[in-house]
């Protein structure tokens, strides 16, 4: 039992190392537009996910209805759907409710990526401990960026409107150099949601929705143009 | 409640539901190919449709909106960190508003 968890725990302290600063940067840009302290901290501790928290933050932040923002953070996050089913099948099958009920929380890009390239069968002690750094990680890292953001100058702070949108552009980026797919995928998308923004009448729609309908056609064209086999996924 | 934590539970409910419904319930495997296209593609048309046109307008201008993305698309083509993307288009957008 505890040997599973300290050989989860070490797969995931990376997982934790590379959190730190993408949460503070969280941190910094959630306090950044308003948001208290204590409730980016409490975002990062009850959300534990990359884009789909920046969103449903930056969307708090521009003051949109809560059903905007639940859609939205629920499309972004459809992907973990996958991976859950995914792990389902790695995992000791009988393994009880509640646990599979807390494992889930910690499901993530990265820690689905640690645990799917396990070659045993997952038991509940591997799992905590692959999933604990990861969490105290990112918690931390929004402790110190929201922390630290209160006590900058204001003028970097406005300059720090851009972060966000310049991580996004780094996590699109590399993969797009490396295959089509992707990069069409991303093309389409960056299409759709500038025609839905910019086109008369059309642009009436709020942004939340904006995006919703732009990933959905873009995903959808690019599942037809570019399925693909199950080794790939 | 207040609106901004009541956004935040929500959030959470709606990020916790798709990791948890598949692994609690679901046995058997998806078999169709175009929906776990689909599901891959998510997070590239997401971060697309989330970033542009909004970066155009996340300074207070235009000039150095453009400034800091063509920073943060030439980095990013060299594979820096998240971090160091993100630090290097603030300084640029910094750098840019102050001088014009």
């Amino acid at each position: 039992m505890n040997s599973d968890f300290s050989k989860g725990f070490k797969a995931g302290v990376p997982i934790a190392l590379g959190y730190f600063p993408v949460s503070f940067t969280f941190g910094l840009i959630a306090v950044n537009g308003g948001i208290p302290v204590w409730l980016a901290i409490f975002i990062s501790f009850s959300n534990l996910t990359s884009a789909g928290q920046f969103a449903g933050t930056n969307l708090i932040i521009a003051n949109a209805p809560i059903i905007e923002i639940a859609l939205t953070t629920f499309v972004i996050n459809i992907r973990y759907m996958l991976m859950s089913l995914s792990l389902s099948q790695k995992i000791k099958s009988n393994m009880t409710l509640l646990y599979r009920s807390i494992i889930a929380f910690g499901i993530t890009d990265e820690t689905f990526a640690l645990a799917s390239l396990e070659k045993n069968e997952l038991t509940f002690s591997y799992m905590i401990g692959l999933i604990s750094g990861p969490f105290a990680g990112w918690v931390l890292g929004t402790a110190a960026g929201a922390v630290t953001c209160s006590v900058l100058p204001e003028q970097v702070q406005s300059a720090m409107g851009i972060a966000l949108y310049a991580m996004f552009i780094a996590l699109v980026v590399p993969p797009s150099k490396k295959s089509k797919a992707p990069l069409i995928v991303t093309i389409i998308g960056i299409f759709i949601s500038s025609i839905l923004k910019w086109l008369p009448y059309i642009n009436q729609i709020s942004s939340g929705f904006r995006i919703i309908i732009a990933t959905i056609v873009a995903s959808a064209i690019g599942a037809l143009l570019f399925p693909k086999g199950e080794e790939e996924l | 409640m207040s609106y901004a934590f009541t956004a935040v539970i929500v959030m959470a409910i709606v990020t916790y539901i798709p990791r948890v419904l598949p692994i609690a319930i679901f046995r058997k495997k998806i078999k169709s190919k175009f929906i776990l296209s689909f599901l891959s593609y998510v997070p590239f048309a997401v971060l697309a449709a989330m970033t542009f046109p909004d970066i155009l307008y996340s300074t207070n201008h235009l000039s150095s909106a453009l400034a800091g993305m063509i920073t943060a698309l030439i980095l990013s083509y060299f594979e820096k960190g998240l971090m160091t993307v993100a630090l290097c288009s603030i300084l640029v957008v910094y750098l840019w508003e102050i001088f014009i």
